[in-house]
């Protein structure tokens, strides 16, 4: 399998003195999607920026499908779209102009960098604007016209920097459809967001960075199973006269309000039995739901052992 | 892939700097036009007519192509130093930076979009001459050679600005505080020959003396400077400033952390 990007002992330390990066190293394959989780300031957009060379790394390497950044630029570059965290296209300049330029940059001849724009730009939703000046669009036009310049140049490694931040739930999803397609064409995707949903519904593998480090990388799967509990919301349209006390040992509850429970399982122990048990104790159960997010409690597991070290 | 993708990057960046300029145009094109018409008719026709001739010519014809210059210089300048300020401040400078550009393309680019804002002034101030004289070229190749020289220079004086910039106070600093004063006080209004022998030698250590007066050999055949000296200064200055310009673009300068 290619190895769409592999980073090794990378450090920065800013102009100020600060340590970004500590020694991040990371490889993601060809063809994955991968999600770069961590707390505000862990290090995600300064990794990102070194990859696009906006940052100047202090130490360690980084390539691209097997190339260094430094010795094959144009080859590097010309594989990689990045899509910012921060809005960084001219406010005055028209839409579909800010993706035929950087169709430009890239070096593509202005009647394909054209048919590139319109072809984006109608994917995402934007062609009606091309015309308009891009201080114009909602926020979440501007986070999808600038998915739109990265994708220009059509690379085969995508780095989306929280691209669904401050975009509403119904974009959002149809921004996942979206990913998820170009990622089933063969782009490999990379993206930092801090919606944990997100990440779980999309990525297949994840690395979590905390302060500069890497404190987990691994598959989505693997990670999901290390849960050793998972807490459920559990509503009932009666009254639940009593709280149900279970055989099992692994198994907790405790009341929410008169018609709610919440119900504690240990990993291992099938949900099947909990659901016959309750239905032996006369309890009706009408609707359920997990009480966080899966990835989300052990995201924050991990980031506190992290802290404790 | 593309084998053509360094002119084509080169294209793009020299047409996004002439829309940028051209779609700010009541900005860009007009002011200038408006101050230089007014120094033709204030100094080149109401006063002017008063002072007669300078340097064997008559004031208005003496004066006009130090004008056309100025124009040239200070609309150079400052469309580098503006276009590439504000792609720093607004971020935009990185949609370049991600794409496989080299540094001399992008300055390149730059560069000719400052040129191209130069010339554009210069020909709107050239025609309106026309109105108050008449304008026969005496060195046509020496005239546009010196032109593309001076704003070539200027475009990349206004790019150091530029990359040392911090703040939209610090790209007017220059313009105001030394380029001003040095092209009044190159020979646009005046021959240096008028000056003490002390103030024309220190006249002699400005370079915008020397373009002002070889712009004005071309158009009029007459000049208070040796024009081989003018191109080897102008030579100097561009490959000098192209240099460091590259240099700082290397290092990242303002536009890399
Ligand atoms: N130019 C800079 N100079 C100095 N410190 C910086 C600079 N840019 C970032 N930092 C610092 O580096 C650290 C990592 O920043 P970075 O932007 O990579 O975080 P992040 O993981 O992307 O966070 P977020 O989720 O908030 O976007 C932060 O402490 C930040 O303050
Ligand atoms: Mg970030």
């Amino acid at each position: 399998m290619t190895t769409a990007i592999s980073i090794t002992d990378l450090k920065k330390t800013y102009a100020n003195g600060f340590e970004a990066l500590k020694g991040i190293s990371l490889e993601v394959q060809q063809g994955d999607f991968f999600a770069l989780l961590g707390p505000n300031g862990a290090g995600k957009s300064t990794t990102i920026g070194v990859i696009s060379t906006l940052v100047k790394r202090s130490s360690g390497s980084v390539k691209v499908f097997g190339k260094n950044v430094d010795t094959h630029i144009y080859d590097t570059k010309l594989d990689l779209g990045v899509v910012p965290q921060e809005i960084n296209f001219n406010q005055f300049e028209r839409v579909q102009d800010i993706v035929i330029t950087q169709a430009g940059y890239y070096g593509l001849p202005r009647k394909l960098a054209r048919e590139r724009a319109e072809k984006y730009l109608r994917k995402l939703g934007l062609w009606e604007k091309r015309n308009d000046r891009s201080r114009l669009l909602s926020g979440g036009m501007k986070r999808r016209l600038m998915i739109a310049r990265a994708l220009a140049h059509e690379p085969r490694l995508l780095i989306l920097d929280e691209p669904t931040a401050g975009v509403d739930i119904e974009l959002r999803r149809s921004m996942w459809e979206f990913l998820t397609e170009i990622n089933e064409g063969g782009t490999t995707i990379i993206l930092t967001t801090h919606y944990l949903e997100e990440a779980e519904q999309l990525c297949r593998n994840i690395a979590i960075i905390d302060e500069g480090l890497i404190i987990e990388n691994t598959s989505m799967r693997n990670l999901l199973e290390e849960l050793d509990s998972q807490t459920f919301i559990l509503d009932s349209p009666v009254e639940i006269s009593a709280i149900p006390i279970f055989n099992f040992e692994d198994v907790s509850v405790c009341k929410v309000d008169s018609k709610c429970i919440e119900v504690t399982i240990a990993a291992g122990r099938n949900v099947n039995e909990v659901f016959s048990e309750l239905d032996r104790l006369g309890i009706e159960i009408s609707s359920m739901r997990n009480k966080t997010n899966r990835l989300e409690q052990l995201f924050m597991s991990r980031l506190n052992e992290n802290g404790l070290k | 892939m593309f084998t053509n993708h360094k002119y084509i990057a080169f294209e793009t960046i020299v047409i996004k700097e002439i829309r940028r300029f051209s779609r700010i145009w009541l900005q860009t094109l007009v002011p200038p036009a408006i101050t230089i018409a007014l120094y033709f008719v204030i100094f080149g026709n109401l006063v002017g007519r008063r002072i007669g001739e300078m340097g064997g010519f008559q004031y208005m014809e003496f004066i006009m192509p130090g004008l056309i210059m100025m124009s040239v210089i200070q609309n150079s300048y400052s469309n580098v130093v503006s276009s590439f300020f504000s792609q720093k401040f607004q971020k935009t400078i990185e949609e370049v930076l991600v794409a496989p550009v080299p540094n001399y393309v992008i300055l390149s680019g730059v560069i000719v979009g400052g040129m191209a804002r130069g010339l554009a002034v210069g020909a709107i101030v050239t025609m309106m001459a026309l109105f108050f004289s008449d304008l026969r070229i005496e060195h046509p190749l020496i005239t546009i050679t010196v032109i593309l020289l001076t704003s070539a220079v200027f475009s990349l004086a206004g790019f150091i600005n530029a990359v040392f910039a911090n703040s939209f106070d610090d790209i007017s600093i220059i313009p105001t505080f030394v380029l001003t004063p040095l092209i009044y006080l190159g020979g646009v209004f005046y021959s240096v020959q008028l000056l003490p022998t002390f103030w024309q030698v220190v006249s002699g250590l400005n370079p915008i003396f020397y373009m002002v007066n070889t712009f004005r050999y071309g158009i009029l055949g007459s000049s208070d400077v040796d024009v081989y000296w003018a191109f080897l200064i102008l030579g100097v200055f561009v490959v000098g400033l192209y240099s460091s310009c590259i240099w700082l673009l290397r290092n990242g300068k303002g536009i890399r952390t």
